[in-house]
């Protein structure tokens, strides 16, 4: 009996692994399919809803998933699935600001930091270490609070907690690539520094940082998504994915779809985002 | 004692006999042949060589007589028997009681193959632990018995170290001691000494020699240097695309060659081949130059590197002085660590000299920046030791090829299509290269496309730092006999910087030696091999492999 089990569990194992190798490439096409899709929410709602987000029909309030209503209505009547639609560009435009922020601007402080080097990169490390210091939510907060509410300064809030994460990689990054022979043979075939730092070190640092910018964009929206739930986002009555979850928060005992399938929207986003940020730095390793 | 306990192995049977053996690698377009019907055997107390360029298949057989082929890796014929036992189809458990107790693996690179938070002792402890040597007090009797045999000093302090604390050479001694620590049958030494210098090289592979006539135990050297293979086996097994070129008795190989190919090896091998020119013609060489400025003079170049408030600083290089004339080639010559890099990356103006003087075509690299640097390096270029890092991965060759052009604003966008296809040219690429990017050349190719680069400019100097040492010794060859062809039509001036004397004997007409970034000897290349003056040299040239050979056969 024992005997049996042993011989035979290396083989389920290496049939396993080749099943996942398999999975593999249907997952990532699926996240891209999926994303594809919020992204066609986001372009063209009126295309996959034909409600109206804001006014609902006040006799059809608190239904359950059907055929009529997908997702549901809410307690005023609104038809949730109408509203993750047309939500779906408030929370993928404000996270895609945030993620291009932190990519321009942490990128751009790693480069200077990591080819300068001496005091510039001092003092700029230590800004970068001063932001980890804060809890990212805080300092989103306290940015909110300064700057305002709206969808732009949501963004730029979170944006600005994911600079430290790109800065601190870039910078790596740049340093590894600096310390290659080829960008030594640049400078020696006459190229000063910046062309050889725009043409050679940037483009070869580049693939992990797109690789976590992929990552942070869903890092971002659950960012977005938190701050929309305590209130710091977008205003009610914008269909905002995590305003829409804060606010099937008090039905949660009675209508379960208000705040699950807006989260489960979101949970997804967040899966489909990193799957192609693995896959992107794993082309890289290849 | 040691018992072998292995079931049917059979002490006077042959160590190694292999058999028609063929191996495949499968991938995602099918299965790739690299092996085709090898056959050969080992006897008790020989040295089998495998001898091969990278892709010959050489690695493959040793890896596939340890059963650690890779894991697409297939014996799709023939058969391995190891001591009597046919061991083709053995599982991964089976192979356990074999490795380590009756066969012994001795890796290529010393660096990475000791686990850097293990010490020494621990270590060396692990293969007899995995094969019961014995209770805890006689293992570490054994341990430090076996680090006196690999004559490591001071062996009770040893064992308390870790890696990091050893050099390449004592590290590759413990790797050793772990290898013959149950007394094993055969002892596979993939490129042994490939990874460390050219005078510890020689030591280490003495201490195999020792070991293979004092305990009867068999040695199959894998190895790309036809020299080391002249020295040490008694048979060599000659490789090609996975095919055997040709066996037998290394000296019948080795000075009656047969195969073609073999005769190949034979003459692209600088350690085996005879001196190119003789220092007569060099000192007629300098007469005629007597009244030029020399294109690059060093004097008295000292580089100190701080390390840290505690330790004085590290002289790197220490009052070095040498000259490099128009259209001729002077060598540094040194292993690792003797100051020969940083004197390059000195004269390349990469790094400021603490003191003394470097003058390239009458401009002082010690005192000039910006502008003018770049401005200097126009006639001032360099070739660097591994093809795979010095060529941006994303750039195409022309882009590589151009890039040098447009950085000085030389000619019209059509001038400089022609003259990078006339660099491609010079170095014999096809002008389909053009379009190629790196990841798709061989590593002899990339070392061409470094030199079109370095060529395009048209420099009066060129600095090579180590600039065949990465390379086969065939393609080797070829860029040796390029950079001269380059010299006699362009006249550019050498600085060649090596740790291979042999190399250095075909291409340098005049050299310095190196120690610990002293200058310890210089001269004409043909005096210093003839008379050596200083023991330092006289230990290098006495390293370098083929030497013994050559002297057993004249």
């Amino acid at each position: 009996m024992s005997d049996t089990t042993r011989t035979s569990e290396p083989s389920t194992r290496r049939s396993s692994v080749r099943r996942a190798g398999r999975a593999r490439p249907i997952l990532l096409v699926a996240a891209a399919v999926y994303l594809a899709l919020m992204v066609a929410w986001a372009v063209l709602p009126g295309l996959f809803a034909h409600g109206d987000p804001i006014v609902g029909v006040a006799t059809d309030g608190l239904q359950a998933p059907s055929a009529a209503h997908w997702f549901g209505t809410d307690a005023t009547g609104r038809d949730m699935y109408t509203r993750v639609v047309f939500g779906s560009v408030h929370t993928l435009v404000t996270a895609l600001i945030a993620v291009l922020f932190g990519l321009v601007f942490g990128t751009g402080i790693g480069l200077v930091a990591g080819s300068v080097r001496g005091v510039v990169d001092a003092v700029l490390m230590r800004l970068v270490d001063v932001l980890l210091a804060v809890p990212s939510l805080l300092l989103s907060l306290s940015i909110i609070i300064v700057l305002g509410f709206g969808t732009t300064q949501v963004a730029i809030a979170v944006g600005i907690t994911s600079v430290a994460a790109f800065a601190r990689l870039a910078r790596a990054e740049v340093m590894r690539v600096r310390a290659m022979d080829y960008v030594e043979a640049a400078f020696a075939s006459g190229g000063s520094f910046v062309s050889v730092l725009l043409r050679h070190v940037l483009p070869n640092s580049l693939t992990p940082v797109i690789a976590l910018a992929a990552l942070q964009f869903g890092t971002a929206i659950l960012s977005i998504a938190a701050l929309g739930f305590l209130g710091y986002g977008a205003p009610p009555p914008t269909p905002e994915w995590g305003l829409m979850i804060a606010e099937g928060r008090n039905y949660i005992a009675t209508s379960w779809w208000l705040t699950t399938i807006p989260g489960v929207v979101v949970v997804l986003t967040v899966l489909a985002a990193n799957r192609i940020s693995t896959a992107i730095s794993e082309r890289n390793r290849a | 004692m040691i018992q072998k306990q292995l079931a049917g192995w059979n002490a006077s049977a042959p160590v190694v006999e292999v058999d028609g053996l063929s191996i495949a690698y499968s991938g995602r377009t099918g299965d790739t042949a690299v092996l085709h019907d090898v056959s050969f055997s080992l006897g008790r107390g020989d040295t089998l060589t495998l001898v091969g360029e990278s892709g010959s298949g050489k690695t493959t057989t040793a890896q596939a007589l340890i059963g650690l082929l890779a894991a697409n890796g297939r014996i799709t014929h023939g058969s391995i028997r190891l001591g009597g036992l046919d061991v083709t189809e053995w599982s991964s458990k089976q192979w356990l009681r074999l490795r380590g107790s009756h066969i012994g693996l001795v890796p290529q690179d010393p660096h990475n193959s000791l686990n850097p938070v293990r010490r020494i002792g621990d270590s060396l402890a692990e293969v007899m632990n995995l094969h019961r040597f014995g209770n805890a007090p006689a293992t570490r009797r054994r341990v430090i018995e076996l680090l006196e045999r690999v004559q490591i000093s001071e062996p009770e302090l040893r064992v308390k170290q870790y890696p990091h604390e050893l050099s390449g050479g004592m590290k590759q001694r413990v790797l050793i001691a772990s290898a013959i620590a149950m007394r094993p049958a055969l002892i596979i030494a993939d490129e042994p000494t490939s990874a460390l210098d050219v005078t510890v090289q020689k030591t280490i592979l003495d201490l195999l020699d020792e070991l293979r006539a004092e305990s009867g135990t068999s040695v199959l050297l894998v190895t790309h240097d036809l020299a080391v293979a002249a020295d040490r086996a008694t048979h060599v097994i000659v490789l090609k695309d996975g095919r055997v070129q040709e066996q037998g008795p290394s000296a019948a190989v080795l000075w009656h060659p047969q195969a073609q190919y073999t005769r190949a090896l034979l003459a692209d091998a600088p350690a085996l081949s005879a001196a190119v020119r003789t220092s007569d013609d060099v000192r007629a060489q300098l007469a005629l130059s007597q009244h030029a400025e020399p294109v690059v003079v060093v004097n008295d170049l000292v580089q100190v590197f701080s390390r840290g408030r505690t330790l004085p600083g590290l002289r790197a290089v220490d009052s070095v002085s040498f000259e490099v004339r128009r259209g001729m080639t002077h060598a540094l010559v040194g292993e690792s660590g003797s100051g020969k890099s940083t004197i390059a990356r000195a004269v390349m103006g990469f790094q400021k000299p603490t003191s003394g003087g470097i003058l390239v075509d009458g401009v002082d690299m010690t005192s000039v920046s910006g502008q003018q640097l770049r401005q200097a390096r126009r006639r001032l270029q360099m070739v660097y030791q591994n093809p795979f890092g010095s060529l941006d991965p994303r750039q195409s060759v022309q882009q590589i090829l151009v890039e040098p052009m447009s950085n000085y604003r030389i000619g019209s966008a059509r001038e400089r299509q022609q003259r990078m296809l006339a660099a491609l040219d010079r170095v014999s690429l096809p002008a389909t290269m053009a379009a190629k990017r790196p990841h798709e050349m061989s590593g002899g190719q990339r070392q061409r496309v470094a030199i079109a680069r370095a060529l395009v400019l048209e420099p009066t100097v060129l600095v090579l730092d180590e600039a065949v040492s990465a390379l086969d010794v065939t393609v080797q060859a070829s860029i040796l006999e390029l950079l001269s062809e380059v010299q006699r039509e362009l006249g550019t001036a050498y600085l060649f910087i090596s740790h291979d004397l042999a190399v250095v004997r075909q291409v340098a007409q005049t050299m310095t030696v190196l120690s610990h970034g002293v200058a310890v000897e210089s001269g004409i290349t043909e005096d210093v091999f003839a008379s050596p003056q200083h023991p330092y040299t006289v230990t290098l040239l006495d390293a370098i492999p083929g030497r013994r050979a050559q002297s057993r056969a004249l």
